[in-house]
């Protein structure tokens, strides 16, 4: 669609941010290379610029990363809580102050928008660590009975689609409850985690506390394996949860899983139109569409369909994609190559298996990994894409008619982590929260997110909750 | 009675049969196993599950599941009490039954069936409780509320512990179906007998059929197909050793069951309420205020 009025770009300076042209694993409060010398290189996705070479952790490293992280424990857990806190607080602060620099390069490693990274995941980020700061010394008022004891080295695997604040969600808690890590970042989106690495330097943080080891899904599973880690922490895919699950089997090894979504997003007939299909947007569109609880599921009540969908098409067409550093982006690129590949191939079978494929008129640049914004209408559930999570900015429209066809469709699924109710009458939207299989609901919003809020699904979604109060346990001898 | 009338008159055995659905069916096997008293004399032939009985008792779990979970945390404790009170006037059942299948003197073992009926009041009075305790209202930074409330995870199987045949059975069953779970349960292999007594227990205690359902047989021959089965959200390894809890725990990860791994337990200790946690799931419901709090509020 044309637009009245062309906005000139706004893009943010590159500047704020210096990336070295090589980074090593971060072990024992040093950057050392790869035992074997093996290197990665990260790239830009918007661009396909090569951003940086990053040494590449493998079996050798993740057990040098966990005796570091032993060593540093005894000290470390016998810390006074409140000293913990000081430390938590520092980075905090140091986040806050260096907030721009990291979403900027957040942005170039990732793809993300810079609206998302300056005003979604940083400050969320900084949230976090202010939030898991303030219970380290108030540990005995958790809930888990008196002096609860940390459960030691924790190996974390996180995901490429928030790396720093999944990188948050892990470290945050982990340090508060008294353990230390070892943690790997995903292959494609290392570098803030080697900036957080840094953080940890400027804080004064102990050595060892944190280790950071980026590296493949090799180096995922010696850190999941390892002999001497207790608590393995993974979000990413229900695929590798479950292969994570089955490898901790028989093990004293405590197990938090994040794993797959494919979230309903409920409009019923009386819903606020024009705030369904903003919460729509940022259900399905926000980073991507690449969030495991995206609203990936559209079920509409039948009677407002045609009227939902001409709102819905009509804001798509405004969505600007592009340069993920211009603050007016809304769509950024997708992460890599293999991903976009992946989104392409389900949205193919989509169209194959009779589902009516739609996207606003749209450019894409010409180099780096994109995907138009996608609407599928006449879904059925028995479809592909009515049931397997795309992780891409791909939205599946069902429809429906009565509350119970609603909650019935919404749960017809594998997966249980995320949904949204779009309803005017709070009877309705707490009785069908309530029969809703799902572990975050969001009525009349969607993806919302808060430190102080535990965040995990249902079935195989995973278990455990992360934030919050409930974020602790995962990390304690309880 | 006399003495002489006691020879004149022979009792009666009870035949022993699964609990399953509010029913009490033979299994479906028809096979029965010996089932002996410490010292090796026959007590009765306890029913065999199998693989098919196993299933039939998941189909009637998740059949229960929603009523279940779907009563209110009062009536769901005014149940629980209830068992309590009819396991109360069968105390001298349980008693022979438990002093039997462990060998206890007749004192010790009405003391443990003691200690189980207390706890399964102590189980019944957490019902209505345990929202309270782990659920709560979040601070969010924004105008908004969210709620975080504990939800039964679904299906639980439960491998009864080995050893102790009422207590350590009552310890943990009561907290899987406190929290509105529904429970497939495996007996002790060894001494099945007062768990299947239990099963009658719970059907005149105003239970709804298929939240207890109670299978007796080779415990890792009926685990198998529970721990792969797509319908089962949740186990708990209590009875199992450690070669069988690995290998189960292994199969649960095929549809990301919660697994409650065997561990050291003192039965005849308080419980924390892990046992209670283990099976929850917690909900987070999220809905704009327009406004925070009491901000700008004349009074």
């Amino acid at each position: 669609m044309a637009s009245a009025f062309e906005y000139a770009p706004a893009p943010e300076s590159r500047a704020v941010v210096d990336i070295a042209p090589s980074y090593g694993l971060f072990i024992d409060g040093e950057f050392t290379e790869a035992a074997d010398g093996k290197v990665f290189k990260t790239v830009s996705p918007s661009t396909e610029e090569v951003l940086s070479e990053v040494a590449r952790a493998g079996a050798e490293d993740v057990d040098r990363g966990v005796k570091a992280a032993r060593r540093a424990f005894e000290k470390w857990s016998a810390l006074p809580g409140s000293e913990r806190a000081k430390y938590l607080f520092r980075i905090a602060r140091i986040i806050q102050e260096r907030s721009r620099e990291l979403a900027v390069l957040e942005t170039l490693d990732n793809g993300k928008p810079i609206k998302e990274t300056r005003d979604a995941d940083l400050p969320l980020v900084a949230a976090h660590f202010f939030y898991y700061a303030g219970w380290a010394d108030k540990l005995d008022h958790a809930g888990f009975g008196a002096n609860p004891r940390p459960l030691g080295v924790a190996g974390q695997v996180i995901p490429w689609n928030f790396p720093l604040l999944m990188l948050a969600w892990k470290i945050a808690p982990a340090l508060a409850t008294g353990n230390t890590v070892v943690l790997k970042p995903a292959e494609t989106t290392p570098l803030s985690a080697l900036f957080f690495a840094d953080i940890c330097r400027q804080a004064g943080l102990p050595k060892g506390v944190v280790n950071i080891l980026p590296g493949y899904g090799d180096a995922g599973a010696a850190l999941v394996e390892h002999p001497d880690v207790n608590k393995v922490a993974f979000t990413g895919s229900t695929a590798v949860g479950k292969a994570i699950a089955r490898q901790v089997a028989g093990t004293d090894k405590k197990v938090t899983l994040e794993l797959g979504g494919k979230g309903a997003n409920i409009v019923f007939d009386d819903a606020p139109i024009d705030q369904a299909v903003e919460g729509i947007v940022t259900g399905i569109f926000f980073n991507q569409g690449q969030v495991c609880c995206a609203g990936s599921r559209l079920l509409v009540q039948e009677s407002i369909q045609d009227e939902l969908l001409d709102a819905l098409k009509r804001r798509l067409s405004t969505l600007r994609l592009g340069d993920p550093l211009d603050k007016n982006t809304d769509i950024g690129a997708i992460n890599s190559a293999e991903q976009l590949a992946r989104i392409t191939s389900l949205v193919e079978q989509g169209a194959a298996e009779g589902a009516e494929r739609w996207s606003p008129a749209c450019e894409l640049p010409s180099s780096g990994y994109w995907f138009a914004p996608t609407l599928f209408t006449n879904v059925t559930q028995a479809h592909t894409i009515a049931r397997d999570e795309i992780f891409g900015p791909v939205l599946s429209v069902l429809t429906f008619r009565t509350p119970d066809e609603a909650v019935a469709k919404a749960n017809n699924s594998q997966y249980g982590l995320s949904a949204g109710i779009w309803t005017e009458k709070g009877s309705r939207i707490l009785a069908v929260a309530g029969k809703l299989r799902a572990g975050v609901i969001w009525s009349n919003t969607f993806n919302k997110f808060d430190p102080t809020s535990p965040f995990g699904g249902y079935k195989e979604s995973g278990f455990g909750r992360e934030g919050g109060r409930h974020g602790l346990e995962a990390y304690l001898d309880v | 009675m006399s003495d002489k009338s006691e020879e004149q008159r022979l009792s009666v055995f009870k035949t022993y049969k699964l609990y399953v659905g509010g029913k009490f069916p033979r299994s479906e096997s028809g096979r029965v196993y010996e089932v002996t008293d410490s010292k090796g004399k026959w007590l009765a032939n306890a029913p065999q599950s199998s693989r098919k009985d196993a299933r039939d008792a998941v189909v009637a779990a998740r059949k229960a599941f929603g009523g279940w979970s779907g009563a209110t945390a009062y009536n769901r404790g005014q149940i629980l009490y209830r068992v309590a009170e009819m396991l109360e006037g069968r105390r001298d059942q349980f008693a022979r039954e438990v002093a039997d299948a462990e060998g206890l003197s007749k004192a010790k073992a009405a003391a443990q069936v003691d200690a189980a009926v207390d706890r399964w009041v102590w189980y019944a009075g957490w019902t209505d409780k345990i929202a309270q305790v782990v659920g709560g209202a979040n601070p969010v930074a924004g105008p908004f509320f969210n709620l975080s409330t504990p939800e039964p995870t679904g299906v639980v199987t439960v491998l009864a512990p080995q050893e102790s045949s009422f207590l350590g059975l009552v310890s943990v069953v009561a907290p899987v179906i406190a929290t509105g779970n529904t429970a497939v349960v495996i007996a002790s292999e060894r001494s099945p007998l007062p768990a299947l007594s239990l099963g009658e227990v719970l059907a005149t205690s105003d239970l709804p059929g298929g939240v207890v359902n109670v299978l007796s047989g080779r415990t890792a021959e009926i685990a198998a197909p529970l721990a792969a089965h797509q319908d089962v959200n949740a186990i708990d390894l209590a009875g199992a050793d450690d070669v069988l809890a690995k290998e189960l725990e292994i199969a649960a990860a095929d549809n990301l069951k919660r697994v409650l791994r065997p561990q050291p337990v003192d039965y005849a200790a308080t419980p924390g309420i892990e046992r209670l946690t283990a099976f929850l799931e917690t909900k987070t419901v999220w809905h704009p205020t327009g406004s925070l709090g009491a901000s700008g509020s004349s009074y």
